[in-house]
């Protein structure tokens, strides 16, 4: 009705229209992982850990990439996960693959929606210790909760059923882990993709950028946090479930320090707020990580370190905000549509 | 029984030992935190170099503990206030997330550096023959060191309060946590403040790391093993807070030697319940001041 | 177009020992074009914080359309008619300008909550922001982000994102403040395009502006309401000249 005719035609207008629209490049990591699927089928194990890496890294970059919430404990939604499919598992409770997954994500969405419920009524470093806090005490009552959770040890050899009742989860080759991760990462990707480009997306970038101005044009922004955080927690979550799922066990180790804090940093190293940034940083750090950890541990994590320093201080969009700057530098080297119009000599 | 006055007089004169430690490397930390706003994770692997280097130069040049100590203090500050002034400095205006990662890079090259020079095992620190054997107090006898660490840690403590509510620094100090723009235009030159400061604050830590070692140990991972203390005890006692650190660090150090003892699996879990209730009752720590 | 919409009754705020805002009692009708004016530091912005929520008066009370809002959230506050803008930029600085005045307008007619639809497919919401932004001819730099933009354009996109909320009460924090004078007239026009019966508060310390733009002018000194009249009457009174406008223009009135 009120559309007046030369307004849809802006160019601002006509790209933020256009902004969702997929462009082709975005099959390229699917097909990259299909053709490792069918190249290297001797390293499936390591692609699934992974996938699930990106799965994991995607989660947080809703929370801390899109809404700006940063965290240090991102680690307790993934061990809630996992550590929902393992007890489910272990004790004969539950073990179908998909339906754990989903009440890992259950599970998962609950811890997050309790703890961001509280938490997030702070901010800025208390919020970061806060976090970390409640990580450490969850993987402390794993520690403790030896009869459920198998204490130090974890629970070994989960007992998983065939996915769909078909398709055998083989440790030593775990074809079927990895085209199962895949399919569920697609998933979880499209959704979150979905998210990030809703007007919802739109307002946790409002949140993350400025806060106190999203309060003033009405924006109920404590409800969003929480929901995203939410959202996040069960992505998260998923990924913990199947990453019990594909090695058959559960330790400390999914809900620890280290886990939080290499998911951080694949997901700052790719690039945050950028949807693709876990793909990049994951299979950028866990190549590295998979061939230098073992021979140069050491080197391995000299260079972790000075790259972190080096992003923090000079590159904060990570690998990929490094190639949107440059190009941006080699796009004005084309000349622009009319070159005839240059003055001659 | 177990409640002997004995018993609860050596878990005290323990966890206070402890306690000090914590509260002589955690205290730079927390003035750092206060004054810049700077996500320091990277305070730690300063109190390790500190440990190192009182190690190194005792085993290597045969001298005592004590100058061990103050040659520690001080090649750590001078390292550190030029991390500060090259590196640090540039993040100040930084988010959380460039802090942190920044930190969390140093720790990984601190950790690095120093199990390609010195090697991944632990240091042990020999204690000079003074500070070794048991005291004896009348009521009961104690670990000579444990005592020492004490008075060292209120003598510290003191000299802290001292120097921060009675010198015309400290003042500065305070005014700038209080109100950064307000000392500016006072006249305070701030960069040379935040330098000072924060090469105080790291060599502190490094006699923390130095003094704590004996019963902490000293490997490579220490940057990131107690970390996560030193930041539970900055945040509870609230940011920028001598007395704030001070207590919460007798407070954490007591409770974590009592409940080892009497609760050796649920002790840690113990404690991270209660700096999580406590920062949410009050967000800005014991001692600090509503934002 | 009478009517009282906002109304703030005895409102006092301490900063500790010191007294921002002190027993003000103020109202802004349907269609006011009101100035509030006062040397810097009086409290201006203060109050305009208290009404829109930013902060919780120590005592009195405000009211919107006679319902107390007093401790009501800032965000509720939005949803029934009040928008501001801020003296100091609060922008969301790595989003382009366009998305800026989509996330305001997305909030106004609720399509903020929508996590299926693609932004890009609620049309009426760009098209209603472009629309804006050509209003402040801020169209060609749409797709620039915040970061940057010159200060100026930014204190109009400041306007566009208050403009978007499509509010019955309008506080104005110093708009002009930092656009190019040859700019400012856009402001005005902005202003003077919207509907009649909305109630505009408008700080700012450039006399030609306010004398212009406002039916009412209220001085605010140190916290407390010092005068309150017609530009005329303002202009006019020797107290007020004496306290402020002497000393801090020479366009007078
Ligand atoms: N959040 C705050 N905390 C403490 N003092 C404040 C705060 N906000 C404003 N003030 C003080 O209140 C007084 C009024 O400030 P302000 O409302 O910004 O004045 P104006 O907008 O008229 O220039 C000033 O002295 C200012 O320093
Ligand atoms: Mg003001």
């Amino acid at each position: 009705m009120s559309v007046t005719p030369h307004m849809p035609d802006h160019p601002a207008a006509l790209a933020l229209a256009r902004r969702h629209s997929l462009r082709w490049w975005e099959s390229l990591p699917w097909i990259a992982a299909l053709a490792f699927f069918f190249a290297y089928p001797n390293h499936l194990g390591f692609g699934t850990e992974l996938l699930i890496m990106v799965l994991f890294a995607i989660s947080l970059d809703l929370a801390l990439g899109y809404a700006g919430i940063i965290t240090l404990g991102h680690a307790a939604f993934f061990g809630a996960g996992a550590y929902t499919v393992g007890i489910l598992a272990h004790h004969g409770i539950w073990n179908e693959p998909l339906t754990g997954l989903a009440l890992a994500a259950l599970v998962a969405a609950a811890v997050g929606f309790l703890s961001g419920l509280v938490l997030l009524r702070t901010t800025g470093l208390t919020f970061l210790m806060l976090t970390l806090c409640t990580m450490l005490m969850l993987e402390e009552a794993a520690n403790l909760g030896h009869h459920w959770t198998g204490g130090f040890d974890g629970l070994p050899s989960l007992n998983i059923p065939p996915l769909f009742g078909v398709f055998e989860f083989n440790p030593l080759i775990p074809k079927t882990q990895f085209l199962y991760v895949l399919g569920v990462l697609f998933l979880c990707f499209l959704f979150v993709r979905m998210l990030a480009y809703s007007p919802f997306g739109q307002g946790l970038t409002g949140i993350r950028e400025n806060t106190l101005r999203m309060h003033a044009v009405g924006a109920p922004v404590r409800t969003r946090l929480v929901v995203c955080y939410t959202i996040s927690a069960a992505i998260a979550g998923i990924a913990g479930g199947i990453w019990a799922q594909a090695n058959a066990y559960v330790n400390l180790g999914t809900l620890g320090l280290d886990r939080a804090a290499t998911v951080l940093i694949i997901l700052v190293l790719g690039g945050f707020g950028r949807l693709y940034g876990a793909f990049v940083g994951a299979v950028a750090y866990m190549v590295l990580a998979h061939f230098l950890s073992k021979i140069y541990p050491t080197a391995w994590q000299l260079g972790l370190g000075l790259l972190l320093v080096v992003i923090a201080l000079f590159a904060r969009g990570g690998m990929l905000g490094i190639g949107e700057v440059l190009m941006q530098r080699l796009r004005p080297k084309i000349p622009p549509k009319e070159p005839a119009s240059r003055p001659s000599p | 029984m177990i409640f002997t006055v004995d018993n609860i007089a050596s878990m005290l004169l323990g966890g206070m030992a402890a306690g000090m430690v914590l509260f002589i490397v955690s205290v730079g930390l927390s003035v750092t935190m206060g004054l810049m706003g700077f996500a320091n994770l990277a305070h730690g692997a300063f109190a390790m170099l500190g440990g190192y280097i009182v190690v190194l130069v005792m085993r290597h040049w045969g001298v005592g503990f004590a100058l061990a100590l103050a040659i520690s203090f001080v090649l750590t500050a001078a390292i550190s206030m030029v991390f500060e002034r090259l590196l640090y400095s540039r993040l100040y205006k930084a988010g959380e997330l460039d802090q942190v990662l920044f930190t969390i890079g140093l720790c990984f090259v601190f950790i690095a550096s120093l199990t390609v020079f010195v090697g991944p095992e632990n240091q042990p620190l020999t204690l000079p023959d003074a500070l070794r054997g048991q005291l004896d107090l009348g009521l009961l006898q104690y670990r000579t060191y444990s005592i020492f660490l004490i008075v060292v840690g209120v003598a510290i403590a003191i000299g802290l309060w001292f120097g921060f509510e009675r010198t015309r620094f400290g003042a500065q100090i305070r005014a700038a946590v209080d109100n950064r723009r307000m000392a500016e235009s006072l006249g305070i030159n701030i960069d040379r403040l935040f330098a000072v400061t924060f090469g105080f604050g790291s060599g502190m830590a490094a006699l923390g790391g130095g003094l704590g070692a004996e019963f902490l140990g000293l490997d490579p991972q220490y940057a990131l093993k107690y970390l996560v203390f030193f930041l539970i005890v900055v945040s509870v006692g609230g940011l920028g807070s001598i007395a704030g650190v001070f207590w919460a660090s007798l407070i954490i150090g007591v409770l974590d030697f009592v409940l080892k003892k009497y609760l050796p699996q649920g002790g840690t879990l113990f404690i991270y319940a209660l700096a999580i209730l406590l920062l949410l009752w009050r967000p800005q720590g014991l001692f600090g001041k509503p934002a | 177009m009478n009517g009282t919409l906002l109304e703030t009754r005895s409102v006092s705020k301490n900063f500790g020992a010191l007294q921002a805002a002190r027993d003000i009692t103020f109202t802004l009708e349907k269609g006011a074009r009101h100035a509030l004016i006062g040397p810097n530091g009086a409290g201006k912005t203060t109050f305009i914080n208290l009404m829109t929520g930013v902060l919780l008066p120590t005592t009195g009370t405000v009211l919107l359309r006679g319902e107390d809002i007093t401790t009501m959230e800032q965000a509720a506050r939005v949803k029934r008619g009040i928008a501001r803008t801020f003296q100091i930029n609060r922008l969301f600085r790595g989003l382009t300008v366009l998305e800026n005045v989509y996330i305001s307008v997305a909030e106004r007619v609720g399509a903020a909550t929508n996590m299926v639809t693609p932004a890009g497919k609620r049309r009426d919401v760009i098209d209603e922001a472009m629309h804006l932004l050509e209003t402040l001819k801020l169209a060609d730099d749409a797709q620039r982000t915040i970061a940057g933009l010159p200060y100026g354009r930014q204190r109009l996109v400041e306007l566009a994102i208050a403009l978007g909320l499509k509010p019955e009460v309008l506080l104005l924090d110093e708009p002009a403040a930092g656009v190019p004078s040859a700019e400012s007239h856009i402001i005005l026009d902005a202003i003077d395009a919207l509907p009649k019966d909305i109630g505009v508060l408008i700080i700012d310390h450039d006399m030609d502006l306010v004398f212009r733009f406002a039916k009412r002018i209220t001085v605010l000194v140190r916290g407390a309401i010092f005068a309150e009249g017609t530009p005329r009457e303002i202009g006019s009174n020797a107290d007020v000249r004496a306290v402020y406008l002497g000393q801090a223009t020479t366009h007078g009135a």
